[in-house]
């Protein structure tokens, strides 16, 4: 009944071609996006800040990089944790050696950093395929963390191999607080959200799709394989270094290699396949579940009121949590955003449906 | 909406309900204190008895003394599981609760010691990194909020190495001789690095740093390169599962284990008994105490296992090294909020109050003869510049059976330590922009 598109007339290319063309969806992303910059920081404690808003936005970076190349592109990849790591060291040191430089361009040197790195890792890329592929990446993850650990340049020759960022200012405002942080962090998810969004709608992103969906048939209509995966392979670094940096400089503040393992690269590939392969949308859904639902499970006796040991609560976590990806594979393999596609779809045809 | 998506959406749902709900009010004459445990995870068999220990000290001053003059402790686990973002989430969580918020916070773990060392400024919550950390946050104008208490591993290291000195018939006798370090490749395993650099440049010894990768059940590599290059002696900085297993894998390849020397977080039971009558003759550093029932454990036993209050699954597991050592972490604590109490009056203390007393703490013969940890600890007392508060330590030795202590009360050497921590306080300090001075709090 409210979600309905009746009497929306598309009258010109522009409108044909919008993001969302559904003028509820259009004003349901504003007021989301203007309900987090606005109304968000009238609540929100310090908590809700620091291990829900700000971790679930970051990793969404990285998922949406990943997704990129994952998901557009098909060239399944494993070195997700590396590549945030060489944002983070890069970053780091940008910061450490000419601390007068805008945070932002610090940011920004992290990805193209990442980038460059991605190419040259994307390079077997062109070779392999598949599963192939993803051991190749794999091995990327594996130098990169042994590089980080044992290059001592890197981390400015820390006797422990851990490294700390300072007092970090974006045009002479400190950013100290959680929500300020906050509204860095969410400005920086839209900026770039809205970024791949547009990439994946346009010639580039059609590039990649054809590639994932049939590189030969892909090659014979005229799409370079070579420019088409490289190109997925920059972006995605780049999203990736960037979700690292911020990972490491607005997470963490301090951290060691081990915070970038292969760990996180399987969680960041989670977060895509839970969201769903190929959307943007999902890569949210995706670091949302992933990493809310075990803090939630963590919490949940307590909030019932139910007297557990520690270890307890602890193992019926990892119980549960396996269990509700399961369930969540089996009733919508394509992922948290194809339900939620569904959901419009039922949406559009309520109360009435034929 | 299908099944399916009301599911997800009562889920959905469920979970941002779940987020936004706030933690039930405490009463007002309450310490709290959170507790960062890990009783899962790959580090468990280690840290279930440290965590045992922490909350029957807290309960036996409830239950005997009625609080700590008048103020009950209240605590709250959080399973970290020993990963640093899990330890975060678990410190947010927790360091707001009570009517004065978190009295200090004990991380048990190095990961999380230096990620919530960012954090101590700003949320003014002390630190206290009992035997671990960063080495130079005992440099309190620095490190304001840090207490590694009782020494840092570049004490430790310096320990053994006295211990290896004097088996050497001195320091002169140690040219050319050749000492491994095989260390769990993270913050906790490097820190040591630096020292014996330093040490073995004064003294003409010859290093061989061995990497192994968490959680350490895979040191085959490792330990055929000790095979090869036949050191003389081993140091082992390793925790959990990575400490039994190479003893194991030191049987395996025939290297003496009378040449092994383990840091304190490598000296427990849980770490010789796997390798049997093959952990025989090994060593390790002790953080003071070593294994054994003394006279606070006559109030354990009176005021809790008897009622059945106790943690720890069986009395005897009450006189094993990492139980006792959570419970002089606990009492450290304790004191400190007492210590702040004398000062700022009997009732809960917020952390910069905790934070004051830990500087000042100041633990004498006497009092630990009080406290029923006589013979256990040396006396302690912290200062602005010296947040260790002590630097002594022992070696102990596996029998098969038990530990022994096996060397006389060594104290490492400030020459050395000294200006190295001073160096790396200031570079720290240059990097984050600190300004060194300390703390003063009204």
């Amino acid at each position: 009944m409210l979600y309905r598109e009746v009497g929306q007339y598309k009258t010109s290319y522009e409108a044909d071609q919008a993001i969302f063309p559904i003028a509820q969806d259009r004003w349901f992303v504003v007021a989301l996006v203007a309900f987090g910059f606005l109304v968000v920081p009238l609540f929100a404690g310090q908590y809700l800040y620091t291990e829900v808003l700000i971790p679930v936005l970051i990793l969404s970076i990285a998922a949406i990089g990943l997704n990129i190349l994952t998901g557009y592109c098909g060239q399944l990849s494993l070195g997700s944790g590396g590549f945030m790591a060489v944002g983070a060291y890069a970053a780091y040191n940008l910061a450490l050696r000419l601390p007068q430089t805008n945070i932002i361009l610090v940011f920004l040197f992290a990805g193209v950093m990442a980038m460059l790195v991605g190419l040259l890792f994307g390079l077997p890329s062109l070779r392999i395929k598949g599963f192939y592929l993803a051991v190749a990446t794999l091995a990327s993850q594996f130098f990169l963390e042994w590089a980080f650990a044992r290059v001592k340049w890197f981390t400015n020759y820390a006797p422990s191999g851990s490294v700390a960022v300072g007092r970090i200012e974006l045009f002479g405002i400190p950013i100290d607080t959680p929500a300020k942080t906050y509204i860095f962090v969410l400005a920086m998810t839209v900026v770039l959200a809205l970024a791949a969004k547009n990439l994946v709608r346009g010639r580039l992103g059609r590039m990649w799709m054809a590639i994932r969906d049939m590189d030969i048939a892909a090659e014979i209509i005229g799409i370079r394989p070579l420019h088409a995966k490289l190109s997925a392979f920059a972006v995605s670094s780049f999203y990736i270094g960037i979700a690292g940096a911020l990972w490491g400089f607005l997470r963490l503040g301090s951290w060691e290699p081990l915070a970038f393992d292969v760990n996180r690269s399987f969680q960041v590939l989670f977060m895509i396949i839970i969201g769903g392969l190929g959307t943007i949308l999902g890569s949210f859904l995706g670091a949302a579940f992933i990493v809310l639902i075990p803090i939630f499970l963590n919490q949940l006796p307590a909030w019932l009121g139910i007297s557990m040991s520690t270890a307890a609560i602890s193992h019926i976590e990892f119980m549960l949590f396996g269990a509700i990806i399961v369930f969540f594979l089996i009733a919508e393999p394509h992922g948290l955003a194809r339900l939620w596609a569904i959901g419009k779809e039922k949406l559009r045809l309520w109360p009435f449906p034929y | 909406m299908t099944g399916k998506t009301k599911h997800a959406g009562i889920a959905l749902a469920a979970l941002l309900g779940g987020l936004a709900m706030a933690a039930p009010a405490l009463a007002q004459n309450e310490q709290f204190i959170p507790m960062l445990v890990y009783r899962t995870g790959a580090y468990a068999p280690n840290g279930v008895p440290f965590a045992n220990g922490l909350a029957d000290y807290y309960n036996l001053v409830n239950e005997r003394d009625g609080g700590i003059n008048g103020v009950k402790i209240v605590f709250e686990e959080c399973d970290t599981g020993y990963a640093t973002d899990r330890g975060v989430e678990c410190y947010e969580r927790l360091k707001g609760k009570g009517p004065t918020g978190a009295a200090y916070v004990i991380p048990l773990s190095t990961g999380i010691t230096f990620a919530l060392t960012e954090k101590a400024p700003t949320d003014k919550i002390p630190i206290i990194s009992m035997g671990y950390g960063r080495s130079e946050s005992r440099d309190g104008s620095v490190f304001q909020w840090n207490f590694p208490l009782l020494g840092t591993y570049w004490t430790a290291a310096d320990i053994i190495l006295h211990f290896i000195a004097d088996q050497e018939r001195g320091w002169d006798k140690m040219k050319g001789k050749r000492i491994a370090l095989v260390y769990h490749d993270s913050p906790y395993g490097k820190e040591p690095i630096a020292l014996l650099q330093k040490r073995a440049q004064m003294h003409g010894f010859e290093t061989m740093f061995l990497p192994v990768t968490h959680p350490g059940v895979e040191q085959k590599a490792t330990w055929l390169q000790i095979r090869q290059n036949r050191p003389d002696y081993v140091l082992l900085w390793g925790w959990g599962v990575m400490n039994s297993t190479a003893i194991k894998e030191a049987v395996a390849v025939g290297y003496p284990r009378e040449k092994m020397y383990g840091v304190w977080w490598s000296g427990a039971e849980q770490d010789v008994r796997p390798a049997e009558e093959g952990a025989k003759g090994y060593n390790s550093a002790a953080l003071q105490h070593t294994a054994g029932q003394f006279q606070l454990h006559q109030d354990l036993k009176k005021y809790l296992y008897d009622k059945g209050k106790g943690f720890a699954a069986k009395w005897d597991e009450t006189g094993e090294i990492l139980f006792i050592r959570g419970l002089i972490n606990a009492m450290l604590g304790v004191e400190a909020i007492r210590t702040a109490q004398e000062k700022f009056g009997k009732k809960p203390m917020t952390g910069e109050q905790v934070r004051w007393g830990l500087e000042n703490l100041n633990i004498t013969a006497e009092r630990l003869k009080q406290l029923g940890f006589e013979n256990e600890l040396q006396p302690i007392k912290v200062s602005c510049e010296d947040h260790e508060g002590t630097r002594v330590g022992r070696i102990q030795t596996w029998d098969g059976k038990k530990w022994n202590v096996s060397s006389d009360w060594i104290t490492s050497d400030d020459s050395v330590i000294k200006p190295m921590v001073k160096e790396a306080a200031a570079k720290y300090a240059a990097e984050k922009n600190i300004r060194p001075g300390c703390l003063v709090t009204n």
